[in-house]
């Protein structure tokens, strides 16, 4: 009995912890859709949208007026980057923008550091601290937020891209950019909407982990990584690949941790992309690549 | 063309007299530190530049053998008494093995897997270098005995000074015959066009194998340079924030430049020393400096100089 | 960078130069930006009366981001290119050993503000330190432990050089006090969950304590899990939580925590006729006056380490280092705010075990144990 009461408590650990590499991840996955760009930065809108909501709650603010105005703020400065750092760049090489990703992650922690200081702030739980217990497993509520609002978010995301207008032609340029430009698809707000969601993913992300991890300046890095991981294990490019991705990423961190040696947790999330590089390259859902002459 | 009219031995000559004048401008053991510091980081960068710049590969784990390199070198001599070259050559050719044993894979794919394999291996070494507190002595560190060659000890930063920029010397020198060989122009065949490349009958996946070995070696090499230089080393050397400096450095100074990736390194060893007084806008700078170029002058420092250089002599 | 302030009254020429490295930044930041804030606020009261010996003190600062590479940087530029007469500072173990050789072999008399034991055991000429050891606490936890009959320990401990430390030292005294230690659960660094880790202690057979051997953010989250998974062992820590940050960040889980700190921590709950009482009061004071938020037993460190270096400068009359050396270790009875320091030529700590206190946090408030 005690084991699978452990069982369960792991599980429930690993599915809260990966949904937040699966949303990470997707928004890895969405900018590499639209631009083939690997976005570097990704953990710091993580980041963001946690330490927002924190002041803006310390400014007073009720708990919904915070979070909406942290993941506003979050997406005004994914597409300020977008606009200001990566347009300029469009025609540059891909390692080009991929330095330019990562000097805005620095420059984003450093201005954090400035902003909110070197300490970590924490974030009061959605609906308390008091776990429920599920088959011997204690859950914290603010678990269920995270799996819940995740998931939330997911479908909403489903929706846009196969219902919508905006979404369809996200889908189009990310197949083939030349011939979405040639039916007359703005590919360039196509990009902009990309950075503009991915922002929004990670702020959400940020927000929801928060009150269970604590934030600092620094919480995007790792964060941003292993969501990385994440999205290459679901095929770079496959958004419910990447959720895919971020679930076993986590659930396996959590078992190694609780079944084989806690020391060696962090070293999953990238033994898997090696894993991946040798033995599946297109991750579990992606389609092999072709290239042009 | 005679040897000196071969493209980069004027810059060859014109660096190692800038060397050979710095002691003298210098005005303390401190700066004098930070030279070596720089010349160690432009070892590691040369080779990295062969991989960006010319196999157009990126590898976001370079730190990872850098870290090896000083480790072998660190562990070998001080655990079971090997003489520190000895273990230098070691280290090289372990991390050697390491990166044909990735790389082969890897390279048969296309798109930046290279840049995801790098990336897991640069992480996973620095986390069984934090963990494995017996061998490594954890995440904080270990001391390194003093390099020592048949009885010699380098005594002091002078002596060091001149060991590094000797070993520059000869990296760049490397770097330059490798350019302009065969394999180099294969290389650049490759960079241009890979499916061209290939169905001109370049093997194209051993010769980015081979760059990305040479450029794992250097790396190495000076990670065993640095460890008896420092006398101290820890697992942070292999962090993912130090394979990011490395890029940078590259970067910065010019993708496809030898000379570039020098200047790329001088320059970012030296700024942290000199954004000092900014304190607390020190991160927030260095990211503004890094987008700012990239955005610029994107082909980096040195070729775009070379560039307005080039036009304004018109 | 140098900060030196010049106050009405004009100094003597030629400043009094100390040099500091601290993690102020990085995953140490909760130890190096509280001593760096205690640092400056010292030397301006200094400088603002009147100097040291007539002179001004500057104070010549740097950020090693708690990384040892940027410690060994700073502190051969502030020997080689800074010149100054003194170093206090090293906030951590590892960026404190990272430096030693090139101190010993500079001839620079250094007050270290890190935790381990091994910074001056064995002893070396020209290194000091303030804080207590991680082995005295631990010492110290343990009675505590057999006082109230437990004897089965769970360990948790992190990756950090202090957390590894503890560890190790936790397990060599254990059958000292008669402890035996039935499970060792380690993290990672910047770990946000350590559910599974616990999980696997409290279903140890027959654990009877929790110990967490650590630092910064991850205690909070430790006390956090703690309460989640509904443990209710003893739950002790270590004095790398000892500030209001821990128990903030747990936001209540920290309920019950007992940890051995320097009685800093509990100033007001002391006895008036207590040594520290009077030192410790006018530092909180001026602290929490000056930065507006509470104070740790870092920052308490800091303020030794300097309090000793300029009592020991004025004791030799000069800043001869190889003078002032010998004066730091003739240090006798001083008091700190964070204890009472008595060195000699084998004892480069010097720290009184009444200096130490067990507390325990009751509704979000450090709580003297008697």
């Amino acid at each position: 009995m005690a084991v699978s009461a452990d069982f369960l408590q792991f599980l429930f650990s690993g599915i809260t912890v990966g949904a937040i590499y699966g949303l990470v991840g997707l928004g890895f996955a969405i900018i590499y859709n639209a631009s083939h760009v690997i976005n570097f930065a990704q953990g710091e809108f993580v980041m963001i949208g946690g330490m927002t909501t924190v002041s803006l709650i310390g400014l007073g603010l009720p708990l919904l007026v915070a979070v909406a105005g942290a993941i506003l703020a979050t997406v005004g400065i994914g597409l300020l980057f977008e606009k200001l750092a990566i347009e300029p760049a469009r025609d540059a090489s891909i390692v080009a923008l991929i330095i330019i990703t990562i000097g805005a992650s620095i420059l984003f922690r450093g201005a954090a550091q400035v902003i909110w200081g070197r300490n970590f702030h924490s974030l009061p739980s959605f609906s308390g601290d008091d776990p429920i217990l599920i088959g011997g497993a204690a859950i914290l509520p603010q678990s269920l937020w995270v799996i819940g609002g995740a998931g939330a978010i997911v479908a909403g995301l489903q929706w846009f891209f196969n219902h919508t207008l905006a979404g369809k032609a996200m889908i189009a340029t990310s197949h083939n950019p030349l011939a979405a430009r040639l039916v007359g698809i703005n590919t360039r707000f196509v990009l902009m909407l990309g950075f503009g969601l991915s922002a929004m993913l990670g702020a959400a992300a940020g927000i929801l982990i928060a009150p269970i991890s604590l934030t600092y300046a620094g919480v995007g890095v790792m964060l941003g990584l292993k969501g990385f991981c994440a999205a290459v294990l679901g095929g770079l490019g496959k958004p419910m690949g990447a959720v895919a991705g971020g679930l076993i990423v986590g659930i396996s961190e959590v078992m190694t941790a609780g079944y084989v040696s806690s020391a060696y947790k962090d070293a999953v999330a990238f033994i898997i992309i090696l894993a991946v590089l040798f033995f599946l390259p297109s991750g579990l859902f992606g389609d092999r690549g072709t290239e042009r002459v | 063309m005679t040897a000196l009219g071969r493209p980069g031995t004027r810059g060859l000559v014109a660096l190692a007299a800038i060397m050979a004048i710095l002691p003298a401008l210098l005005p303390n053991d401190f700066l004098l530190g930070v030279a070596t510091l720089v010349g160690i980081n432009a070892i590691v960068c040369v080779g990295l530049n062969l991989l960006i710049g010319y196999a157009g590969q990126i590898s976001l784990g370079h730190a990872g053998f850098f870290a090896l390199g000083a480790y072998a070198s660190t562990i070998l001599v001080g655990e079971f008494g090997w003489p520190p070259l000895a273990a230098l050559v070691a280290g090289a050719v372990g991390v050697a093995l390491l990166a044909v044993m990735i790389a082969r894979p890897i390279m048969k794919l296309k798109g930046h897997y290279l840049a995801m394999g790098t990336l897991g291996m640069g992480v996973v070494i620095s986390i069984v270098l934090d963990q494995e507190v017996e061998l490594t002595g954890g995440p904080d560190g270990m001391p390194v005995d003093a390099f020592t060659l048949f009885g010699w000890e380098p005594a002091g930063e002078m002596a060091w000074y001149w060991i590094v920029s000797g070993l520059l010397l000869v990296s760049v020198w490397l770097a330059l015959n490798l350019i302009n060989s065969p394999i180099g122009r294969a290389l650049r065949a490759v960079h241009g066009s890979e499916v061209a490349a290939a169905v001109a009958g370049v093997d194209v996946a051993r010769y980015k194998v081979r760059v990305f070995v040479v450029s794992t070696v250097f790396a190495s090499i000076a990670g065993s340079v640095f460890a008896h230089y420092s006398g101290f080393i820890t697992p942070s050397e292999a962090s993912f924030l130090h394979s990011i400096e490395l890029v940078t450095m590259v970067v910065l100074g010019g993708l496809a430049s030898i000379f570039g990736a020098v200047v790329g390194a001088a320059i970012l060893t030296t700024l942290p020393q000199l954004l000092a007084f900014l304190h607390d806008f020190e991160m927030l700078v260095f990211g503004a400096i890094l987008i700012g170029t990239m955005i610029f002058m994107r082909k980096g420092l040195v070729p775009t100089l070379a560039g307005l250089a080039r036009r304004w002599r018109r | 960078m140098v900060l030196g302030l010049v106050p009405g009254r004009a100094l003597a020429a030629d400043p009094i130069r100390i040099g500091t490295f601290l993690s102020v930044s990085g995953g140490a930041s909760f130890l190096g930006d509280p001593e760096l804030k205690t640092m400056v606020m010292f030397i301006d009261r200094i400088n603002k009366s009147g100097g040291l010996l007539g002179r001004r003190i500057d104070l010549i600062h740097y950020d090693d981001e708690t990384r040892a590479k940027n410690a060994i940087t700073y502190v051969k530029r502030l020997i080689s290119q800074d010149k100054v007469d003194l170093i206090v500072g090293g906030s951590t173990t590892g960026n404190t050993m990272a430096v030693i050789k090139l101190i010993q072999k500079a001839g620079v008399p250094f007050i270290s503000l890190a935790g381990a034991g091994v910074i001056v055991d064995p002893v070396k000429k020209w290194v000091f330190k303030t804080p207590h050891t991680d082995k005295v606490a631990v010492a110290k936890i343990f009675t505590d432990m057999k006082a109230r009959g437990l004897s089965k320990v769970g360990l948790l401990s992190g990756s950090g050089g202090f957390d590894k430390s503890c560890r190790k030292n936790a397990r060599a005294l254990a059958s000292e006090f008669g402890i035996t230690i039935v499970a060792d659960e380690v993290h990672g660094k910047g770990d946000t969950d350590m559910t599974p880790q616990l999980t696997r202690i409290k279903g140890t057979q027959g654990v009877q304590a929790l110990l967490y051997c650590g630092f910064g953010a991850p205690t909070s989250i430790v006390a956090k899990n703690y309460k989640q998974l509904g443990m209710t062992i003893p739950h002790y820590q270590t004095h790398g939580s000892a500030s209001m940050k821990f128990i903030l960040g747990a936001s209540g889980a920290a309920e019950g925590v007992r940890l051995p700190a320097a009685a800093l921590l509990v100033v007001d709950q002391l006895p008036d006729d207590h040594p520290q009482k009077a030192v410790g009061t006018a530092y909180k004071a001026a602290y929490e006056a000056r930065y507006k938020e509470p104070i740790s037993t870092f920052g308490g460190h800091a303020y030794d380490g300097l309090l000793i270096a300029t009592e020991a400068i004025k004791r030799a009359g000069s800043t001869d280092k190889a003078k002032v050396r010998d004066e730091i270790e003739k240090t006798n009875h001083l008091v700190g705010v964070d204890g009472i320091f008595t060195m000699s030529p084998s004892d480069h700590l010097g720290l009184n075990a009444g200096s130490f206190v067990m507390v325990e946090v009751r509704n979000d408030k450090w709580k003297l144990l008697q």
